[in-house]
């Protein structure tokens, strides 16, 4: 009998192309590499450079998403990039795309979004499988119990020459949830919840599995938000183990294996939870019945609090370091130990991102906002993840229900989280944002970010102030 | 890329926790296509006013800190998005190796690849380099990558670990695509028995989505 193994065990196991030795690192295979426009070009490059061809173009995605506009199409149905250093980029991953065979979803197109959104969109993103991007959210694929993370530039050249990756293997870590949350309690603050306490870089040199009663109930599109965040709490990868939600989700969808094909998918996905007594390097807990929204403070996302609880003291940080930064991140952020968050003026709410830009997240915003009007303060920017979620929430009648609350309903792309377009929070304002990172300047210059989750921004943009959502369940 | 091996630069230190790749070069300048230039993007909200003139607070504008090649910084150095404008941006600007008490993995990861040397030693250490960088400037550090170590002036040496592998890229100067490239036989041989999960050419069907 084999010991018992965990689900990135198999996972991993089932893709060592050459395994590791003291000398020589590990070499896996990868069986999707999704790609976008700003971390490709130099990748590229390097091919063009070397005389090489890309592998495996039917195992690799192409995606415009993080330079791209999120403002309304023009009277040909077109999305205008008015910024030429964006466009020359956009239009080097067509000619890229094109030159080396690789499928593209282009700008506008029904299929374009955030990359982390469309794979599993697309039911490309499978049990079992690896995937790698030039993008540390790739961890949000580990929701359907692949082993999914973030690459640079290098290795993207790696991937599309070889379809392989060099790699040591990482430690795992255990990271149980148990409990069940509680009304205005969200996936968003589950993740919060672990970062905070366990920190930034908490989770460095691990690969997370979720588990626990609290994530067995959640719904695939939960579970994203939550691996989603595993790079936040410094693992490269989370994963969740598939069950009948995964299963469920993934049914029918474009890319999905189909008839028997299917069948045989699913008896194997089975095999891939973690087996009874298996052993982790490391363990992270949370317990979810005490969980409360939350919310960050400071300028990185282990910077959060329980809504309700005021910002930390310098009395409440472990040493010297974490001091200084305190004091540097409350600089920044214009707030003052000690004083609670709730009912902090604020001047934007962003809903959206591989976050939060899934059609749950949207329907729960538009549920709240529903019948309500957004404060006069604030300006309120919903980006869809995808045109597939755009589409779909506007069968659905989301769009009318933003609109008349006052928000601006966009098109898809990653916008206010990177900032990479005109979206952007204007220098020294606040805003309440579903994305995942608060650094200096992530949501533009000057820029205060205050993470949470969608139902507690649609809360602050009804009253333009941090608001816990609790208060305002019917 | 350059073969690393020994040399001796002058160190700066930025003795700050959890330096995200954000920081270390803003997204407005990653919508490059090449890598040239960079470097002008490093740190640039520490780094420039709002004018776009030198912030002379700032520790790399400072003259005496010019032609720095070794960065100190604190815990965590790297965290967050896995752009390899990072590591670009560092060496563009003239850095060789990144000294901190821990490095994000992504960015350790990336760092090696292109010959940027991310050294991690203990907090101690950390905090002795610090003060000997802030009292003097001019102070200069000597990494040994053959043998493993960093010398400081009066000869004190500080051990450190790096990955086998890397070290032997990083010291003959050859990419690690090129060992990848000769995995080709293992590669066909894992193909043969694990047939593809998936075709982004061709969708299995154009079936429901929600
Ligand atoms: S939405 Fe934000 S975090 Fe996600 S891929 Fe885009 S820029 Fe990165």
């Amino acid at each position: 009998m084999t010991a018992p193994q965990t689900l990135f065990d198999k996972v991993w196991n089932a893709h060592i192309v050459r395994p590791q030795t003291a000398e020589t690192p590990g070499v896996i295979y990868i069986d999707l590499h999704l790609i976008h426009e700003v971390t490709s070009p130099q990748a590229f490059t390097q091919l063009r450079e070397k005389g090489l061809k890309v592998r495996r173009p039917d195992l690799t995605l192409a995606t415009m998403d993080h330079s791209t506009p999120t403002t309304p199409r023009n009277e040909l149905g077109i999305i205008p990039v008015l910024d030429p250093v964006a466009a020359n980029q956009l239009n080097q991953l067509e000619k890229n795309c094109a030159e080396f065979g690789i499928p593209l979803f282009k700008l506008g197109s029904e299929n374009q979004g955030i990359v982390h959104i469309i794979g599993p969109e697309q039911g490309l993103t499978q049990p079992g499988m690896t995937i790698v991007c030039g993008d540390s959210h790739t961890s949000t694929h580990g929701a359907f119990g692949a082993l999914a993370f973030g690459i640079g530039t290098s290795e993207v050249a790696h991937v599309l020459a070889t379809q392989c990756l060099i790699q040591n293997r990482p430690k795992t870590c255990a990271v149980r949830v148990d409990g069940t949350l509680r009304p205005g309690v969200t996936a968003k603050d589950i993740i919060l919840g672990i970062i905070a306490k366990y920190g930034t870089g908490g989770g460095t040199g691990y690969v997370f599995e979720y588990m626990g009663s609290a994530i067995r109930a959640l719904s695939m599109e939960e579970r994203m938000t939550i691996c989603n965040m595993s790079i936040e709490g410094g693992a490269r990868a989370g994963m969740i183990a598939p069950d009948d939600t995964t299963i469920n989700y993934i049914a029918g969808r474009p890319f999905a294996p189909q008839g028997e094909a299917w069948e045989r998918a699913v008896a194997y996905w089975r095999t891939l939870p973690t087996d009874e007594g298996a052993v982790f390097d490391h363990e992270m807990t949370l317990n979810a019945d005490e969980l409360v929204p939350m919310i960050t403070y400071g300028t990185n996302p282990g910077m959060g609090i329980p809504i309700d609880k005021p910002v930390p003291t310098f009395d409440d940080m472990p040493d010297a370091g974490s001091r200084q930064e305190l004091d540097k991140a409350l600089k920044y952020m214009e707030l003052e130990p000690g004083k609670p968050l709730l009912g902090h003026k604020i001047d934007m709410v962003f809903i959206g991102s591989c976050t939060n830009g899934r059609i749950s997240d949207l329907r729960q915003a538009a549920n709240f906002l529903k019948g309500r009007k957004i404060a006069d303060n604030v300006r309120v920017m919903v980006v869809p993840g995808s045109q597939r979620v755009r589409a779909q929430a506007e069968k659905e009648g989301l769009d009318k229900i933003f609109k008349e609350a006052g928000a601006e309903w966009r098109e898809a792309g990653c916008s206010a989280c990177l900032a990479m377009n005109d979206d952007k929070v204007p220098p020294g304002k606040y805003a309440v944002s579903t994305s995942n990172r608060n650094f200096v300047g992530r949501q533009g210059p000057g820029a205060r970010t205050f993470l949470a989750s969608p139902l507690t921004a649609a809360a602050s943009a009804v009253t333009g102030k941090v608001t816990d959502p609790r208060t305002m369940l019917s | 890329m350059e073969p690393v091996k020994t040399f001796a630069g002058k160190a700066v230190a930025l003795p700050i926790d959890n330096i995200d790749t954000d920081q270390v070069i803003p997204a407005k300048y990653l919508k490059v296509t090449d890598k040239s230039g960079l470097g002008e993007g490093l740190f640039s909200v520490w780094r420039y006013n709002e004018d776009g003139s030198p912030n002379p607070d700032f520790v790399l504008n400072r003259p005496e800190c010019a032609g720095a090649t070794i960065l100190v910084a604190g815990r965590n150095f790297g965290s967050g998005s896995s752009r390899e404008h990072a590591p670009w941006a560092l060496q563009d600007y003239g850095f060789k190796a990144v000294i901190a008490p821990s490095f994000a993995d992504i960015f350790r990861g990336n760092a090696l690849k292109i010959g940027l040397l991310p050294i991690a030693v203990d907090e101690e250490v950390y905090h002795q380099l610090v003060s000997m960088c802030e009292e003097d400037p001019s102070t200069t550090i000597t990494i040994d990558l053959p043998n493993q170590k960093i010398v400081l002036e009066g000869n004190q040496e500080i051990g450190f670990n790096i990955d086998p592998f890397a070290k032997h890229c990083l010291m003959e100067g050859v990419d690690q695509l090129g060992f990848l490239l000769k995995e080709k036989d293992n590669v066909l041989s894992f193909e043969a028995k694990n047939p593809s999960r998936i075709n982004t050419l061709a969708p299995a069907a154009n079936a429901r989505i929600y």
